[in-house]
């Protein structure tokens, strides 16, 4: 019987699935994922995780409680860096530790380091190494892997050409009005946005009010690194560089109606990205901009309201807005 | 040009003599205080971390004493400290105050930038006397941190309670007059020598404790309600694990000279966590479990509120504390922090080591 590996559905599920997906089924070993997110995954996760980490890290420690007696291994990579000079979270770097000593009862872990700071090559490393987990060698490793690199280019693909990642993943289209006069970007980390619970089913939200939504994934990666370079100082998280420059691209474009930009409790990058943000949309644009917090206790009643209050807004100021001076 | 700069703990003493020796005119911002917190909120983004909020009402009194550039320090992250000098200088735009930042990088990567931005704040003050300021400073640091270790060993001894913190103040009091590294090396040794000349009670074995956690809440007495006298004064020996001097030859001097960092709490923490994963957090595991070698009492991890790094130690160490046999206590820092509450979860978690001592003697 092939070998059972557990994937949670969170954190870089998002980013990276289709990579991992083919890599473990190249190698002939069944990928079994966590179900969707749940009250009682957030239950299970902010339960066995220390209060003070965000939503992120406690859903996914809620991911890893719903594989165990599922799964011969979970796999849970320790993403220390996906770019040269870059970090992601120190919460990412220490997710192994945190699941293993939090969760009790877990299957192994394969807690592989990725680390493409001082090296870009280290990722076929690091790959070589998951699959020597499996006994299997070099070579089948690296075919695997030139396997799963394809199907992640063909991810992407589809993502640069408009479809959500959410979309792509669970095969379910979200239905766009045919013709939008909104044009709403939305700014979040990935595993936020795209997580229909986590988020209260935003963007299917956005969407049915009739707006198109935008969001960083969109963005031609030349665009973002013209955008990091003109920094005062070069960013050095990767998806706190995505969101901060994707903004700027925003601010540039003149076609977007409204800003919102969602975060969670408690997440040490966006608290200080979010607030950059903020302040560059503020001084060097007239875009409408919302920051939508999200934790465990997120009521949906509250976030509609200040949603439909925001879409409200945008709306009346395209209709209403003369642009007549007060002072006649 | 007047230069000002952000308090952490004792460094401001290290800091102005610094400037002096170099001879720029420096502008010593006042004592974090209540007004310093209020002002470093109201400016500050909600859910950044404390040092940073602390540092931008820093910055406010600074200028408003009259300073026009801020001396801040760099990083590379991925703890959130390395992007505090961009952010508030942001925060500090939109207060619509007028100065000048000069952020320091470690200078591992790109050494001729370290050096410019030296040479904007001294001016045309030869290279020689800079390194003679840069080495006086060094050792001002290692000196003030020798003076906190005394006074740690000291306190709970003391015959006559309350002695060393009478003449801790005294000196505090002191060197803010004092001018130039001479005066100030000099003052800090005459303490020390008061200190030394407390009658002690040597009978008295005190519990102790060793202090872990993010950096600036563990030496920055203000953010920790000046913890290590309220142990002290508890009848505890304290030990803190960071400090003014290892951050410097963590930070600068190592990243200076391309160093491996071979610290025995690196080797310690392996076993619980096998990198850095920024800030504190491999430090905090590694002295953890070191404190636990040494057969202290218990330990205790302070941190701010969203702290990265030390979410990630603080879900380490239960292990560390049932694995070890030793009792942490986490106490996490925010601008509400009350000092009472704070108070209360202290001198319980003493009492608890004091029960725990006696048992384990009766039981031998």
């Amino acid at each position: 019987m092939a070998e059972k590996i557990g994937i949670p559905r969170a954190l870089l599920y998002y980013e990276y699935y289709p990579l991992f997906k083919t890599f473990f089924e190249e190698l002939g070993i069944s990928v079994i994922l966590s179900d969707k997110s749940n009250k009682q995954i957030v239950n299970e996760g902010s339960s066995y995780c220390v209060d003070e980490a965000c939503l992120p890290i406690k859903l996914f420690h809620g991911h890893v409680a719903n594989l165990i007696g599922k799964v011969d291994y979970i796999f849970v990579p320790r993403f220390k860096s996906i770019a040269k000079g870059e970090y992601i979270c120190p919460k990412f770097c220490g997710l192994p530790e945190m699941v293993k000593n939090s969760v009790p009862g877990i299957p192994k872990i394969i807690d592989t380091e990725i680390n493409m700071r001082k090296r870009v090559n280290q990722i076929y490393e690091a790959f070589i190494e998951i699959a020597a987990v499996f006994k299997k060698n070099k070579l089948d490793a690296l075919e695997a892997f030139k396997e799963a690199t394809k199907e992640q280019q063909k991810f992407r693909d589809l993502i640069k050409k408009g479809m959500y990642p959410n979309e792509i993943l669970h095969g379910k289209k979200l239905i766009k009005a045919n013709k939008s006069k909104l044009k709403i970007a939305l700014v979040g980390h990935v595993y936020n946005i795209y997580d229909q619970y986590v988020c209260m089913e935003l963007l299917d939200k956005l969407v049915s009010y009739g707006a198109e939504v935008i969001t960083p994934e969109f963005i031609e990666e030349d665009i973002l690194e013209n955008k990091a370079d003109s920094l005062n100082k070069r960013m050095f998280w990767s998806y706190g560089k995505r969101h901060m420059c994707s903004t700027l691209h925003f601010i540039d474009r003149k076609d977007i109606d409204g800003i919102i930009y969602l975060m969670s409790f408690g997440c040490g990058v966006d608290a200080l990205v979010s607030d950059l943000c903020e302040r560059r949309v503020r001084r060097e644009s007239c875009i409408p901009f919302l920051l939508l917090t999200l934790d465990e206790h997120s009521g949906e009643a509250g976030f509609n309201t200040r949603l439909e209050a925001f879409i409200d807004m945008v709306v009346w100021r395209m209709r209403n807005e003369g642009n007549v001076s007060a002072y006649g | 040009m007047k230069v000002t700069f952000p308090h952490m703990g004792n460094i401001y003493i290290a800091m102005k003599v610094l400037f002096e020796e170099m001879g720029v005119e420096v502008i010593v911002p006042p004592k974090c205080s209540k007004t310093t917190l209020e002002l470093g909120t109201k400016y500050s983004p909600e859910l950044a971390c404390l040092p940073l909020k602390i540092n931008i009402g820093n910055f406010i009194e600074g200028i408003r004493r009259g300073a026009d550039t801020i001396v801040m320090a760099g990083g590379c992250g991925p703890c959130r400290f390395g992007y505090y000098g961009e952010v508030q200088k942001e925060i500090l735009k939109d207060v619509g105050l007028q100065f000048e930042m000069i952020t320091l990088e470690p200078p591992s990567g790109d050494i001729k930038g370290f050096i410019s931005n030296i040479k904007r704040i001294t001016g045309n003050s030869s290279p020689s006397k800079v390194i003679r300021a840069v080495n006086k400073t060094i050792k001002l640091a290692s000196e003030l941190d020798r003076l906190d270790e005394l006074s740690f060993f000291v306190r709970p001894r003391e015959a006559a309670k309350g002695k060393a913190d009478w003449i801790i103040k005294g000196f505090r009091l002191q060197v803010d007059k004092a001018k130039g590294f001479r005066e100030v090396l000099g003052l800090i040794n005459e303490t020390i020598e008061k200190i030394k000349e407390i009658e002690i009670d040597s009978n008295f074995i005190p519990l102790k404790v060793g202090i872990v956690g993010e950096i600036y809440t563990v030496v920055e007495p203000f953010t920790n309600f000046n913890i290590c006298n309220l142990l002290g004064n508890m009848g505890v020996e304290v030990d803190k694990s960071l400090s003014i001097s290892h951050w410097i030859d963590e930070h600068w001097i190592k990243s200076f000279m391309k160093r491996k960092n071979s610290a025995s709490y690196v080797k310690a923490a392996k076993p619980y966590l096998s990198t850095m994963i920024g800030g504190h957090a491999r430090e905090t595991i590694g002295n953890s479990v070191l404190y636990a070698n040494y057969g202290f009492n218990g330990v205790i991890q302070i941190y701010p509120f969203t702290c990265m790094p030390e979410i990630v130690a603080q879900s380490i160490l239960p292990t560390v504390s049932s694995e070890m046999n030793i009792p942490i206590l986490t106490v996490v820092i925010d601008e509400l922090t009350g000092e009472a509450g704070y108070k209360t979860r202290i001198e319980a978690f003493v009492d608890m080591l004091a029960r725990r001592r006696e048992k384990s003697a009766v039981n031998e």
